[in-house]
């Protein structure tokens, strides 16, 4: 399943559940730009990629809950990361994207919908190009980032998806591992 | 071919049991929970040997065995009779209806194979 | 293995608590006039549950079912009659057995104080002698019969039990002339497998006598006319002998006659055969030290787990998706091959396809639907024994039993029914004296109904009792400054008043009804379910509490309405009505709270989009609608700028992905595949009129 470095240049679907943490050989992720700034996310943790749809409003919910969608009957809810991280804000076009990923909570498996700005690939990373994350940031809460990766000459700043979610929308802890 | 036995109890988790049993022991079971169905399942298959409970709403167990006796299939088939009372009267009832012979409840699997074996 | 094991006890565990729940049932009809197949159907019961207890090895249900079924047993046979005391042990019996299984159920220690202060009063009552009553048709045998079992099989009538008159020498063996009835092949019965089976005890010679058969032209093969002489050469005692013979003593004639050497001691000492059925799966004997009783979490298993359907259920399934599949393919082939002519063919196969879809709709719905029944039926036991204890004489009917509704339904009404019953006996119905003083029957009737209406199911209690005292509700009221001294409030208003919480007007709290669950919480459960409540009485003549709710709760009879660009959905059972308002009928109270004249009432007006921020077509009143809408007794109006159908939407939660809104019930997908919002119009209402400070009384 793994290639040696490089990408694999197909965008993979429904991985199993649950979201595994790199063990030491190489792991999968899928990048994607986010006011322009890349990032990635472990690619277990995607469940598939949509184009933008019809999203209902529900009241009460804070400004980056853009609210809830129809994902073959399930109703999911939708997060634009870009207001989440206070970015700049893109309009929604045809090539807008949602990463629909599914994350492990203290109640039950959820599905949750990341809007992001493009999607880019989906890389195989060893665990050995992934550096520790650096204090200062920026606009994401370190708390959120795994790591650095490097590729191709790029770093690639690796989100922790399932605590994001859970803890900014969710108001979860994660499940024990 | 296979040994086929028709178990007829109105308790179903009795009814399982004795399947279970059984059927461990290589014997094909056919079970019915009521004396009627029982009946209405005779007239039109055959089996190696009944194994039936006494008390049962409908139609008892010695009731049936008189009403099983009179079909032709049935008339040399061995029929034992599940029953916690072992008194003379009912063993006597039981036998005068057509029984071979009778099992007391709470019965020993190991025995009631051992019988069973013996009249087969 | 373990695991059918497991499901065999299980169905054991199910079926003896069904079992209790006949023999309940049929000892409290019992007491109205005995019925022979009534007795019989309990004893049946007890007789089964005794029988399974011992197979699967529970020894003391076994043990203690076992004194149960000898009461009944006399009972139905008619050497005992049946007194209200001995039903009343019976009943208490029931509820032991139906303890300890649960305990067995749940794997904890069966508790033996109750079965043995009742083990106590069973025997008590066995050896009392009775004078039975008169039976139909049963001849009685005035002694109690002797409880003991039948002699051991040695002393079996045709076979003379040998004599030791003059024992001249050890045992050797024993000559048997063995004379079996014409009949025995009638039963299957082999003398080969006799044979057989006396030669695993000692070795055998076998001699058979032929002089009994018949020419062969006369001879029916289907009959026995030979007998044998059997020359058994071992010491083997007579009992085991006797047992080989057992099947076919009865009808057989059995010539024993012991062989005996020279010199030596005696008699065969017969030594009964000590057959113990050990139980099929032995279980450790239960710690005898005090455990604290069992837990009322061990009752009712499979409350949320599992369903019991009917075959027949299942089978219309199976039928309707098979139906559906046709429908399926029949739509496919347009897929394949289309042309502009077959648009008729299609709108025909479409129609078909809703109504496939709606047919299979309502019968997975029915899968989850129970009847009522189910819940009514505890409370024949209720009634009898609450009318006892607080000395009132009551009738119990109970109809509309087969009435189906939601599984959960069902069991979230259990509670609030019980409430509702034990509140009609404790303060609806008055005491025996009382009643007659009124001119009224001395034995009250309480009423259970339900039925269907529209997408509903109607649940009455009713009582003919003394009715509710309005003058007496709204002192009270007023006392609590639960409503304004001047406040003129319509009799409904006023019995609605007894759903608030705190409010009683019984003069002591009695332990029966008073505690801690009250009527607010009964009302409370019933709006949660989507349903409502009302009252309606008569003083002096009696109360109806009529109940209704939604047949499912996974379904929702809605109305669709816009406000701006947002879609939502109303519960149908929570709107009154929808009106437009005009300007006069608007009015504002301090300056904040918006309120509309409805009728005769004053509504508080609810601005949606205010509360959930959304921009509407129009923020005059006058421009929309208002939809009046009620819970937990309160109505308010809602504004909104459109009403769309009305439809069965489908109730998806919002919490399995997201989280728990405020002020919504959950969510549906609309027509077009987008998701629209059900309002939660309790929730709603609730919050509303507590932000605005209102009171209880004003509203109405």
């Amino acid at each position: 399943m793994s290639n040696s470095d490089g990408n694999t240049g197909n965008l993979v679907q429904s991985p199993p559940p649950g979201g595994a943490k790199a063990q030491g050989a190489s792991h999968q992720y899928l990048s994607f730009f986010l006011g322009g700034e890349e990032y990635a996310t472990d690619i277990l943790t995607v469940q598939e990629i949509k184009g933008w749809d019809t999203v209902t409003r529900v009241p009460y919910s804070p400004d980056y809950v853009l609210g809830v969608i129809n994902l073959r009957g399930a109703i999911v809810p939708v997060v634009d990361l870009r207001v989440r991280f206070a970015l700049e804000k893109a309009e929604f076009d045809a090539a807008t994207v949602i990463i629909v990923v599914h994350v492990a909570g203290t109640r039950g498996n959820r599905i949750v919908g990341i809007v992001v700005d493009a999607v880019s690939d989906v890389y195989s990373v060893g665990a050995d190009k992934i550096q520790p994350p650096p204090d200062v940031i920026g606009a994401v809460d370190h708390l959120f980032v795994v790591g650095l990766a490097s590729l191709d000459d790029k770093l690639v700043m690796i989100l922790d998806i399932e605590r994001l979610i859970l803890s900014s929308v969710l108001g979860e802890a994660q499940a024990a591992a | 071919m296979a040994v086929t036995i028709l178990a007829v109890d109105d308790s179903a988790s009795m009814r399982q049991m004795v399947s279970f049993t059984l059927k461990h022991a290589g014997y094909e079971v056919v079970e019915a929970a009521d004396g009627v169905d029982a009946l209405e399942y005779a007239r039109s298959n055959s089996v190696s040997l009944v194994l039936t409970d006494v008390n049962m709403p409908r139609m008892d167990g010695i009731t049936l065995v008189r009403e099983l006796r009179q079909l032709i299939a049935y008339k040399f088939t061995p029929m034992l009779v599940l029953t916690t009372e072992a008194g003379p009267e009912k063993k006597a009832q039981g036998k005068q209806a057509g029984a071979t012979g009778w099992l007391v409840k709470p019965f020993n699997p190991d025995k009631l194979l051992a019988t069973i074996a013996k009249v087969l | 293995m373990d695991m059918e094991m497991e499901e065999i006890l299980n169905l054991f565990f199910e079926e003896s608590l069904e079992g209790l729940d006949t023999m309940e049932s049929g000892l409290l009809t019992l007491e109205d006039g005995a019925d022979r197949e009534t007795i019989n159907t309990i004893f049946r019961a007890a007789h089964s549950i005794k029988g399974g207890a011992g197979t699967f090895g529970f020894m003391e249900i076994s043990q203690f079912t076992h004194s149960v079924e000898t009461l009944l047993d006399e009972m139905r046979n008619g050497t005992r009659g049946i007194t209200p005391d001995a039903i009343q042990v019976l009943l208490q019996s029931v509820d032991v057995i139906r303890e300890m299984t649960q305990s067995a159920q749940a794997k904890t220690p069966i508790v033996m104080t109750g079965a043995n202060a009742l083990s106590g009063e069973l025997a008590r009552i066995l050896a009392q002698k009775s004078v039975p009553a008169p039976a139909t048709g049963q001849a009685a045998a005035p002694p109690p019969p002797n409880p003991s079992p039948a002699p051991p099989a040695a002393a079996a009538k045709r076979d003379p039990a040998p004599t030791d008159a003059a024992p001249t020498g050890p045992l050797e063996g024993w000559r048997i002339v063995f004379t079996p009835d014409t009949s025995l092949f009638k039963t299957c019965n082999d003398p080969l497998r006799i044979f057989e089976e006396l030669t695993n005890l000692a070795p055998l010679e076998v001699t058979a006598n032929i002089d009994a058969m018949p020419a062969f032209g006369d001879l029916d093969p289907t009959q026995c006319h030979l007998s044998w002489t059997l020359l058994l050469r071992g010491a083997i005692e007579h009992s085991r002998i006797a047992e080989v013979f057992d099947w076919v003593d009865a009808s057989s004639k059995i010539e024993y006659e012991p062989i005996h050497g020279t010199g030596g001691s005696g008699a065969p000492v017969d030594r009964p055969i000590a057959e113990n059925a050990k139980p099929v799966a032995p279980r450790p004997t239960p710690a005898a030290d005090a455990h604290p009783p069992v837990s009322t979490a061990a009752k009712s298993g499979g409350e949320a787990g599992s369903l019991r359907v009917a075959t027949e259920k299942v089978d219309a399934l199976i039928n309707l998706v098979g139906e559906l599949v046709i429908t399926q393919s029949m739509l496919g082939r347009f897929a394949e091959k289309y042309e502009p002519s077959d648009i008729e063919a299609l709108r025909r196969s479409l129609a078909q396809l809703t109504r496939n879809t709606r047919e299979l709709q309502e019968s997975v719905m029915q899968i989850r639907m129970l009847p009522i029944g189910f819940s009514f039926n505890r409370f024949p036991r209720l009634v009898h024994d609450l009318s006892r204890k607080l000395g009132k004489k009551v009738e119990l009917k109970l109809s509309g039993e087969n009435t189906e509704l939601d599984k959960t339904v069902l069991e979230k009404i259990g509670d609030p029914l019980v409430h509702l019953v034990r509140n009609a006996l404790d303060h609806g119905l008055e005491a025996p004296e009382s009643r007659v003083a009124a001119g009224k029957n001395e034995t009250g009737t309480l009423e259970l109904n339900a039925y269907h209406e529209g997408g509903s199911i109607i649940i009455e209690v009713k009582d003919d009792g003394a009715g509710l005292n309005k003058d007496r509700i709204l002192a009270k009221a007023r006392e609590r400054g639960l409503v304004d001294s001047d406040a003129m409030l319509t009799d409904e208003a006023i019995y609605n008043l007894i759903f608030v919480a705190g409010f009683s007007t019984a003069e002591t709290v009695s332990d029966v009804s008073g505690r801690g669950v009250g009527m607010d919480v009964v009302r409370r459960n019933i709006n949660d379910l989507g349903g409502h409540v009302q009252i309606f009485s008569v003083k002096g003549k009696g109360s109806t509490i009529r109940i209704r709710l939604p047949l499912t709760l996974a379904i929702l009879e809605g109305q669709v309405l816009r406000v701006g660009k947002e879609i939502y959905v109303a519960s149908l059972v929570s709107i009154i009505e929808t009106v437009q308002s005009t300007r006069a009928s608007l009015s504002c109270v301090a300056g904040r709270t918006e309120l509309f004249k409805h009728r005769t009432d004053y509504l508080p007006i609810i601005r949606l989009h205010d509360l959930f921020g959304i921009e509407p077509d129009s923020r005059e009143i006058s421009d929309g609608l208002l939809v009046v809408l009620e819970a937990d007794g309160r109505r308010v109006a809602m504004l909104v700028d459109e009403l769309l159908a009305q439809q069965q939407v489908v109730i998806k939660s919002l919490e399995t992905n997201f989280k728990q809104v405020p002020g919504l019930a959950g969510a549906t997908i609309h027509g077009d595949g987008t998701v629209a919002l059900i309002l939660d119009v309790p929730g709603l209402i609730r919050t509303f009129l507590e932000r605005q400070g209102m009171n209880m009384g004003r509203a109405a």
